[in-house]
Protein backbone atom coordinates (compact mmCIF):
# COMPACT_ATOMS: atom_id res chain seq x y z
CA UNK A 1 0.00 0.00 0.00
CA UNK A 2 1.25 3.45 -0.73
CA UNK A 3 2.19 5.73 2.14
CA UNK A 4 -0.83 7.98 1.54
CA UNK A 5 -3.21 5.39 2.92
CA UNK A 6 -1.35 5.17 6.20
CA UNK A 7 -1.35 8.95 6.48
CA UNK A 8 -5.09 9.03 5.87
CA UNK A 9 -5.67 6.48 8.63
CA UNK A 10 -3.46 8.48 10.98
CA UNK A 11 -5.41 11.68 10.23
CA UNK A 12 -8.71 9.91 10.86
CA UNK A 13 -7.51 8.51 14.18
CA UNK A 14 -6.18 11.89 15.27
CA UNK A 15 -9.45 13.62 14.42
CA UNK A 16 -11.50 10.99 16.24
CA UNK A 17 -9.32 11.49 19.29
CA UNK A 18 -9.77 15.26 19.10
CA UNK A 19 -13.55 14.86 18.88
CA UNK A 20 -13.45 12.60 21.93
CA UNK A 21 -11.37 15.08 23.92
CA UNK A 22 -13.81 17.85 23.05
CA UNK A 23 -17.05 16.00 23.72
CA UNK A 24 -16.53 13.43 26.45
CA UNK A 25 -16.88 14.44 30.08
CA UNK A 26 -15.34 11.52 31.93
CA UNK A 27 -11.62 12.29 32.45
CA UNK A 28 -10.77 8.62 32.02
CA UNK A 29 -12.23 8.68 28.52
CA UNK A 30 -10.55 12.02 27.84
CA UNK A 31 -7.21 10.37 28.66
CA UNK A 32 -8.06 7.48 26.35
CA UNK A 33 -8.83 9.94 23.56
CA UNK A 34 -5.49 11.66 24.19
CA UNK A 35 -3.92 8.26 23.64
CA UNK A 36 -5.78 8.05 20.35
CA UNK A 37 -4.32 11.38 19.25
CA UNK A 38 -0.82 10.30 20.22
CA UNK A 39 -1.30 7.06 18.31
CA UNK A 40 -2.37 8.95 15.21
CA UNK A 41 0.83 10.96 15.46
CA UNK A 42 2.83 7.78 15.95
CA UNK A 43 1.38 6.19 12.85
CA UNK A 44 2.28 9.25 10.79
CA UNK A 45 5.81 9.25 12.22
CA UNK A 46 6.33 5.62 11.35
CA UNK A 47 4.83 6.04 7.89
CA UNK A 48 7.23 8.90 7.17
CA UNK A 49 10.07 6.86 8.62
CA UNK A 50 9.25 4.10 6.17
CA UNK A 51 8.93 6.63 3.38
CA UNK A 52 12.49 7.86 3.77
CA UNK A 53 14.00 4.60 4.99
CA UNK A 54 15.27 6.46 8.03
CA UNK A 55 14.95 5.23 11.61
CA UNK A 56 14.61 8.60 13.29
CA UNK A 57 10.83 8.51 13.06
CA UNK A 58 10.73 5.20 14.88
CA UNK A 59 12.88 6.57 17.68
CA UNK A 60 10.56 9.53 17.95
CA UNK A 61 7.58 7.15 18.07
CA UNK A 62 9.19 5.29 20.97
CA UNK A 63 9.77 8.61 22.76
CA UNK A 64 6.12 9.50 22.18
CA UNK A 65 5.14 6.19 23.77
CA UNK A 66 7.29 7.05 26.79
CA UNK A 67 5.63 10.43 27.13
CA UNK A 68 2.22 8.78 26.78
CA UNK A 69 3.06 6.34 29.57
CA UNK A 70 4.06 9.25 31.85
CA UNK A 71 0.91 11.13 30.94
CA UNK A 72 -1.21 8.09 31.77
CA UNK A 73 0.57 7.68 35.09
CA UNK A 74 0.05 11.30 36.12
CA UNK A 75 -3.50 11.46 34.76
CA UNK A 76 -4.63 8.30 36.49
CA UNK A 77 -2.97 9.46 39.70
CA UNK A 78 -4.96 12.69 39.47
CA UNK A 79 -8.19 10.77 38.86
CA UNK A 80 -7.55 8.58 41.89
CA UNK A 81 -6.82 11.69 43.97
CA UNK A 82 -10.06 13.30 42.75
CA UNK A 83 -11.95 10.15 43.65
CA UNK A 84 -10.40 10.04 47.12
CA UNK A 85 -11.63 13.57 47.83
CA UNK A 86 -15.16 12.58 46.78
CA UNK A 87 -15.23 15.18 44.05
CA UNK A 88 -17.30 14.46 40.96
CA UNK A 89 -15.32 12.71 38.25
CA UNK A 90 -16.46 15.01 35.50
CA UNK A 91 -14.35 17.53 33.64
CA UNK A 92 -17.26 19.94 33.35
CA UNK A 93 -17.63 20.19 37.11
CA UNK A 94 -13.95 20.39 38.04
CA UNK A 95 -13.61 24.02 37.04
CA UNK A 96 -12.09 25.68 40.08
CA UNK A 97 -9.09 26.74 38.00
CA UNK A 98 -11.23 28.20 35.28
CA UNK A 99 -10.84 31.73 36.62
CA UNK B 1 -1.88 -9.84 0.50
CA UNK B 2 -0.44 -6.74 2.05
CA UNK B 3 -3.38 -4.69 0.78
CA UNK B 4 -5.89 -7.07 2.37
CA UNK B 5 -4.00 -7.00 5.63
CA UNK B 6 -3.79 -3.23 5.49
CA UNK B 7 -7.52 -2.82 5.03
CA UNK B 8 -8.35 -5.31 7.80
CA UNK B 9 -5.98 -3.56 10.20
CA UNK B 10 -7.12 -0.09 9.17
CA UNK B 11 -10.76 -1.04 9.74
CA UNK B 12 -9.77 -2.39 13.15
CA UNK B 13 -7.88 0.81 13.97
CA UNK B 14 -10.72 3.12 12.99
CA UNK B 15 -13.43 0.95 14.56
CA UNK B 16 -11.45 0.84 17.80
CA UNK B 17 -11.05 4.61 17.76
CA UNK B 18 -14.78 5.11 17.15
CA UNK B 19 -15.51 2.69 19.95
CA UNK B 20 -13.33 4.66 22.37
CA UNK B 21 -15.14 7.88 21.55
CA UNK B 22 -18.69 6.55 21.33
CA UNK B 23 -19.08 3.86 23.98
CA UNK B 24 -20.71 5.02 27.20
CA UNK B 25 -19.02 2.65 29.61
CA UNK B 26 -15.33 3.56 30.21
CA UNK B 27 -14.50 -0.11 30.64
CA UNK B 28 -15.66 -0.86 27.11
CA UNK B 29 -13.75 2.20 25.93
CA UNK B 30 -10.56 0.72 27.38
CA UNK B 31 -11.24 -2.59 25.65
CA UNK B 32 -11.86 -0.78 22.37
CA UNK B 33 -8.54 1.00 22.80
CA UNK B 34 -6.81 -2.36 23.28
CA UNK B 35 -8.30 -3.59 19.99
CA UNK B 36 -7.21 -0.31 18.38
CA UNK B 37 -3.64 -0.72 19.65
CA UNK B 38 -3.32 -4.30 18.44
CA UNK B 39 -4.59 -3.33 14.99
CA UNK B 40 -2.20 -0.40 14.98
CA UNK B 41 0.65 -2.80 15.72
CA UNK B 42 -0.31 -4.70 12.56
CA UNK B 43 -0.04 -1.44 10.60
CA UNK B 44 3.39 -0.85 12.14
CA UNK B 45 4.41 -4.33 11.03
CA UNK B 46 3.26 -3.54 7.50
CA UNK B 47 5.46 -0.45 7.66
CA UNK B 48 8.40 -2.68 8.56
CA UNK B 49 8.92 -1.45 12.09
CA UNK B 50 8.91 -4.73 13.95
CA UNK B 51 10.41 -3.40 17.14
CA UNK B 52 7.93 -0.56 17.53
CA UNK B 53 5.06 -2.97 16.85
CA UNK B 54 6.30 -5.34 19.54
CA UNK B 55 6.73 -2.46 22.00
CA UNK B 56 3.25 -1.26 21.13
CA UNK B 57 1.68 -4.61 21.96
CA UNK B 58 3.74 -5.43 25.03
CA UNK B 59 4.03 -2.04 26.70
CA UNK B 60 0.95 -0.21 25.50
CA UNK B 61 -1.70 -2.87 25.10
CA UNK B 62 -0.19 -4.94 27.88
CA UNK B 63 1.00 -2.69 30.69
CA UNK B 64 -0.59 0.73 30.24
CA UNK B 65 -4.02 -0.69 29.52
CA UNK B 66 -3.84 -2.85 32.64
CA UNK B 67 -3.26 0.36 34.60
CA UNK B 68 -6.35 1.83 32.94
CA UNK B 69 -8.43 -1.25 33.73
CA UNK B 70 -7.39 -1.10 37.38
CA UNK B 71 -8.30 2.56 37.71
CA UNK B 72 -11.63 2.05 35.93
CA UNK B 73 -12.38 -0.82 38.27
CA UNK B 74 -11.36 1.26 41.30
CA UNK B 75 -13.19 4.43 40.38
CA UNK B 76 -16.16 2.53 39.03
CA UNK B 77 -16.90 2.36 35.36
CA UNK B 78 -20.47 3.57 35.59
CA UNK B 79 -20.36 5.56 32.35
CA UNK B 80 -20.86 9.30 32.59
CA UNK B 81 -23.11 9.04 35.60
CA UNK B 82 -20.20 8.86 38.02
CA UNK B 83 -20.45 12.59 38.56
CA UNK B 84 -24.13 12.35 39.32
CA UNK B 85 -23.63 9.57 41.80
CA UNK B 86 -21.04 11.51 43.76
CA UNK B 87 -22.77 14.85 43.43
CA UNK B 88 -24.21 16.00 46.69
CA UNK B 89 -27.75 17.18 47.18
CA UNK B 90 -26.95 20.86 47.58
CA UNK B 91 -24.32 21.17 44.88
CA UNK B 92 -25.02 23.10 41.75
CA UNK B 93 -26.11 21.29 38.67
CA UNK B 94 -23.71 21.45 35.76
CA UNK B 95 -24.60 23.57 32.77
CA UNK B 96 -26.63 21.48 30.42
CA UNK B 97 -24.34 20.45 27.63
CA UNK B 98 -25.79 17.96 25.28
CA UNK B 99 -26.38 17.65 21.61
CA UNK B 100 -25.03 21.13 20.91
CA UNK B 101 -21.60 20.20 22.23
CA UNK B 102 -21.64 16.90 20.37
CA UNK B 103 -22.64 18.59 17.14
CA UNK B 104 -20.02 21.30 17.47
CA UNK B 105 -17.38 18.73 18.36
CA UNK B 106 -18.23 16.65 15.33
CA UNK B 107 -18.07 19.70 13.05
CA UNK B 108 -14.71 20.73 14.49
CA UNK B 109 -13.48 17.16 14.11
CA UNK B 110 -14.46 16.98 10.46
CA UNK B 111 -12.81 20.35 9.84
CA UNK B 112 -9.66 19.10 11.55
CA UNK B 113 -9.72 15.92 9.47
CA UNK B 114 -10.03 17.85 6.21
CA UNK B 115 -7.22 20.14 7.22
CA UNK B 116 -4.98 17.24 8.20
CA UNK B 117 -5.71 15.36 4.99
CA UNK B 118 -4.86 18.46 2.96
CA UNK B 119 -1.67 18.92 4.94
CA UNK B 120 -0.57 15.30 4.82
CA UNK B 121 -1.70 14.11 1.42
CA UNK B 122 -2.18 17.27 -0.54
CA UNK B 123 1.44 18.27 -0.10
CA UNK B 124 3.70 18.27 -3.06
CA UNK B 125 5.76 15.44 -1.67
CA UNK B 126 6.21 12.94 -4.46
CA UNK B 127 7.16 10.15 -2.13
CA UNK B 128 3.86 10.06 -0.26
CA UNK B 129 2.28 8.31 -3.19
CA UNK B 130 5.11 5.81 -3.36
CA UNK B 131 5.83 2.65 -1.47
CA UNK B 132 8.66 4.00 0.59
CA UNK B 133 12.38 3.51 0.43
CA UNK B 134 13.93 0.23 -0.49
CA UNK B 135 14.13 -2.51 2.07
CA UNK B 136 16.83 -5.14 2.30
CA UNK B 137 16.07 -7.95 4.74
CA UNK B 138 18.78 -8.89 7.15
CA UNK B 139 19.69 -9.11 10.82
CA UNK B 140 20.36 -5.37 11.01
CA UNK B 141 17.71 -4.23 8.57
CA UNK B 142 15.48 -1.20 8.99
CA UNK B 143 13.26 -1.50 12.05
CA UNK B 144 14.82 -4.50 13.71
CA UNK B 145 15.79 -4.35 17.40
CA UNK B 146 19.46 -4.19 16.46
CA UNK B 147 18.83 -1.18 14.24
CA UNK B 148 16.73 0.62 16.85
CA UNK B 149 19.16 -0.19 19.65
CA UNK B 150 22.06 1.05 17.62
CA UNK B 151 20.30 4.35 16.98
CA UNK B 152 19.13 4.71 20.59
CA UNK B 153 22.57 4.21 22.06
CA UNK B 154 24.54 6.27 19.60
CA UNK B 155 22.75 9.14 17.92
CA UNK B 156 19.85 9.43 20.34
CA UNK B 157 21.65 8.65 23.59
CA UNK B 158 20.65 11.94 25.21
CA UNK B 159 17.02 11.46 24.17
CA UNK B 160 17.11 7.95 25.58
CA UNK B 161 18.45 9.09 28.94
CA UNK B 162 16.01 11.99 29.12
CA UNK B 163 13.11 9.64 28.38
CA UNK B 164 14.17 7.30 31.16
CA UNK B 165 14.42 10.26 33.55
CA UNK B 166 10.99 11.42 32.46
CA UNK B 167 9.62 7.95 33.24
CA UNK B 168 11.16 8.13 36.71
CA UNK B 169 9.57 11.54 37.33
CA UNK B 170 6.25 10.24 36.04
CA UNK B 171 6.31 7.23 38.33
CA UNK B 172 7.18 9.33 41.39
CA UNK B 173 4.53 11.88 40.45
CA UNK B 174 1.89 9.21 40.07
CA UNK B 175 2.65 7.78 43.48
CA UNK B 176 2.67 11.22 45.11
CA UNK B 177 -0.63 12.20 43.49
CA UNK B 178 -2.46 8.98 44.27
CA UNK B 179 -1.18 8.31 47.75
CA UNK B 180 -3.38 8.35 50.80
CA UNK B 181 -3.09 11.69 52.52
CA UNK B 182 -2.66 12.24 56.26
CA UNK B 183 -0.88 9.03 57.09
CA UNK B 184 -2.92 6.15 58.41
CA UNK B 185 -6.56 6.95 58.10
CA UNK B 186 -9.29 6.33 60.62
CA UNK B 187 -10.65 3.48 58.58
CA UNK B 188 -7.59 1.39 59.29
CA UNK B 189 -8.49 -1.78 61.15
CA UNK B 190 -7.47 -1.89 64.78
CA UNK B 191 -4.46 -4.06 65.30
CA UNK B 192 -4.64 -6.25 68.34
CA UNK B 193 -1.49 -5.81 70.35
CA UNK B 194 -0.72 -7.99 73.32
CA UNK B 195 0.53 -5.01 75.39
CA UNK B 196 -2.89 -3.38 75.17
CA UNK B 197 -4.54 -6.15 77.17
CA UNK B 198 -5.73 -4.81 80.54
CA UNK B 199 -3.31 -5.87 83.17
CA UNK B 200 -3.45 -5.71 86.93
CA UNK B 201 -1.68 -2.79 88.57
CA UNK B 202 1.74 -3.12 89.94
CA UNK B 203 2.97 -5.86 87.74
CA UNK B 204 6.02 -3.78 87.13
CA UNK B 205 6.67 -2.65 83.65
CA UNK B 206 8.86 0.16 82.47
CA UNK B 207 5.81 1.97 81.17
CA UNK B 208 4.43 2.27 84.71
CA UNK B 209 7.74 3.54 85.98
CA UNK B 210 7.86 6.30 83.40
CA UNK B 211 4.24 7.09 84.01
CA UNK B 212 3.20 7.61 80.49
CA UNK B 213 0.54 4.98 80.76
CA UNK B 214 -2.51 5.39 82.97
CA UNK B 215 -3.27 1.89 84.01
Amino acid sequence: MSIEWYLAVSAIVFSLGAVGVMTRRNPLVVLLCLELMLNGGNLALIAFSRMWGNGDGQILAIVVMTVAACEVCIGLGMIVAIYRRHLPIDVDELRELQG
Amino acid sequence: MSAVLFFLAAIGVIAGAIGVVVLRNPFFSVLALVAHLVSLAVLFLLLRSEFVAAVQVVVYAGAVMVLYVFVVAYVGGESDSIGERLRGVGSSQPPQVGSGLRFGGAILGVALLVELLIALIGTGLEATSGYGAGYVPGPKAFGTPAYIGNLLLTRFLLVFELASFLLLIGAVGGVVLARRRGGIGEDEPEVFVALDVPRPLGTGTTVEGVGSRTA
